[in-house]
């Protein structure tokens, strides 16, 4: 790890302004995975700023009946909060399938939408990477793939962002509180994280000097019918290979409302809410409907490899995720 | 890391930290570089905390912070100014055993012995926590803290005793 200097931030302005005045300075929330990446010399920051002693740590309701999370509100706390696990369902188990419970209870809300990818060359200073420094090439199309991406690539950049949390956000279409030397805005999920193009070092549309602040959810959750599953190589502590985050709202066996995301198969969690429109509500909750969806919710996927079998993997783990949402509930 | 650094320009970086550590409080001149782990471990010769890994995967570094459990080789030191922690030395001693250290004895919890002080703090923490009620929730939340020896059976029945129990320990 290499030396720097270490800020404990007493203001958001104070601390945005540090970032942006200062070359190469950090935010640190947890430190799970900067800590971590750190440690391996991917990331070396000059300076850290540590955001844990700013006032983001409180979960509150939005007046329009949705829900804030502060930033610094650890995994475990959202995830065992109660209004989030009788509210939003979907993320409390997004949540728990990810990590251990040591890490849940150190990684931030704003740390986990940040964190970065586990492709094994990414993390290896020895071997090219186009995220890691532009321009060097990517060994991970023809090499180790298999926990790669399947939708969105790009000649730079196979990446998958490995995140459990952030694919029940997209289904539930959150939106990002950030602010920065330049003011504050709000970033809708979908938007939030990009596709590698030819910048594959970029990971989201934030700013280097903005701070998020708060995720906020909408007032639906899809308590009554959601499902996440996350198809891993052994049951726990392990990243996903796939993983859907599906919710549904269904009146009298039609649906009315749905939100799909799929992890582990690209850069950002795989969302797409005009297909959502055109394919699933106003349609029958069942099998054939799934179906059709699923096609076309994954047009385009492409194998490299290793990975091939995210191609069978995917299209079936999406239809099983909305098949155990619609029937949640119901008496076996 | 620790005392590995020049002087000159690290000295300067280094942060005023307090810390009370197994009751006993500190104020250290940390370099901001030094985990948790390291600190415990060659700051304050508290070597029961284990460095398996270093990077999150294993659990053998497990300890408390204000009685929450958590992976001390991704802490920084300095990053913990003002908190309590709680080491395996810090449930009990020699002849003076806290329950889940006693259990993990009667239950022969552990083969080799590496991982047993992160596996008992962390089992430690996650009846604080309180949301295991099965075995298998035991084995679910404990996934964390890898067994090389595969003592998990063991480990199970230790922990599932102090559970049935209904006590807590470890800090606030
Ligand atoms: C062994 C291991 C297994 C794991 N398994 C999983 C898994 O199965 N599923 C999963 O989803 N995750 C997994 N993780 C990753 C874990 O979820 C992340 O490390 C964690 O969520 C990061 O949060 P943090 O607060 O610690 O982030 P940090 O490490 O503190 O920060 C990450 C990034 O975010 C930036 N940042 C932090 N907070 C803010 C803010 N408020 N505003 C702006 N920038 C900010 C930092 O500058 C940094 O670039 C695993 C990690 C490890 C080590
Ligand atoms: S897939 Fe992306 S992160 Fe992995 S080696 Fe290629 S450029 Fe680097
Ligand atoms: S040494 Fe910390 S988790 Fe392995
Ligand atoms: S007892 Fe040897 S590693 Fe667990």
């Amino acid at each position: 790890m290499n030396n720097f200097q270490y800020v404990r931030a007493e203001g958001l302005d104070g601390a945005a302004r540090f970032v942006a005045g200062h070359a190469g300075a950090k935010f640190i929330g947890g430190g799970t995975n900067l800590v971590d990446l750190m440690k391996y010399n991917v990331e070396k920051p000059s300076a850290l700023v540590d955001l844990n002693r700013l006032s983001m740590h409180d979960v509150s309701e939005l007046p329009d009946g949705g829900l804030r999370i502060g930033a610094s509100v650890t995994n475990s706390d959202v995830a065992y909060h109660p209004t989030v696990s009788t509210h939003y369902p979907l993320l409390s188990r997004a949540i728990l399938a990810g990590a251990s419970a040591q890490l849940r209870n150190k990684a931030t809300t704003g740390g986990n939408l940040l964190q970065r990818t586990r492709c094994v060359y990414f993390y290896d200073t020895a071997t090219p990477c186009n995220k890691r420094e532009p321009g060097t090439g990517c060994p991970a199309k023809e090499g180790i793939n298999r926990t790669l991406a399947i939708l969105g690539t790009s000649v730079s950049c196979i990446a998958t962002h490995p995140s459990d949390m952030c694919v029940a956000l997209a289904a539930l279409g959150a939106v990002v509180q950030v602010t920065g030397p330049g003011g504050s805005r709000s970033i809708r999920f979908e938007e939030f994280h990009r596709l590698p193009g030819n910048h594959p070092e970029i990971d989201t549309t934030l700013a280097a000097d903005e701070i998020i602040t708060s995720v906020d959810l909408p007032k639906t959750g899809f308590a009554g019918h959601s499902a996440y599953i996350k198809v891993r190589d052994r049951q726990s502590y392990a990243f996903a290979l796939v993983s859907v985050a599906a919710g549904l709202e269904v009146t009298d066996g039609v649906i009315a409302e749905a939100g799909v995301a799929l992890g582990g198969v690209a850069h950002k969690p795989w969302r797409n809410s005009q297909l959502e429109q055109e394919l699933l509500i106003g349609k029958p909750a069942n099998r054939d409907t799934y179906h059709e969806f699923q096609r076309a919710l994954l047009v385009g996927a492409q194998g490299y490899g290793e990975n091939d079998f995210k191609l069978k993997l995917a299209p079936v783990t999406v239809v099983r995720a909305l098949e155990q949402a619609a029937h949640e509930g119901e008496q076996a | 890391m620790t005392g590995q650094q020049a002087l000159g320009e690290t000295a300067d970086l280094a942060v005023t930290t307090e810390m009370t550590v197994n009751g006993r409080s500190h104020t250290l001149q940390v370099e901001p570089w030094t985990s948790l782990l390291d600190l415990l471990r060659e700051g304050l010769q508290l070597t029961g905390s284990k460095k398996g890994c270093d990077h999150g995967q294993c659990g053998a570094c497990t300890v408390l912070v204000n009685g929450v459990r958590v992976n001390s080789c991704l802490c920084l030191a300095v990053m913990h100014d003002g908190d309590e922690v709680t080491t395996i030395e810090g449930l009990g001693s020699e002849g003076n055993l806290s329950p889940m250290q006693q259990s993990f004895v009667d239950h022969d919890g552990y083969q080799c012995g590496y991982c047993t002080p992160g596996q008992i703090c962390s089992a430690v923490g996650m009846l604080k926590e309180g949301h295991a009620k099965t075995e298998a929730d035991i084995r679910e939340q404990l996934s964390g803290n890898v067994c090389r020896c595969g003592a998990y059976p063991n480990i199970v029945a230790a922990v599932k005793h102090v559970m049935s129990m209904g006590q807590t320990e470890g800090g606030r």
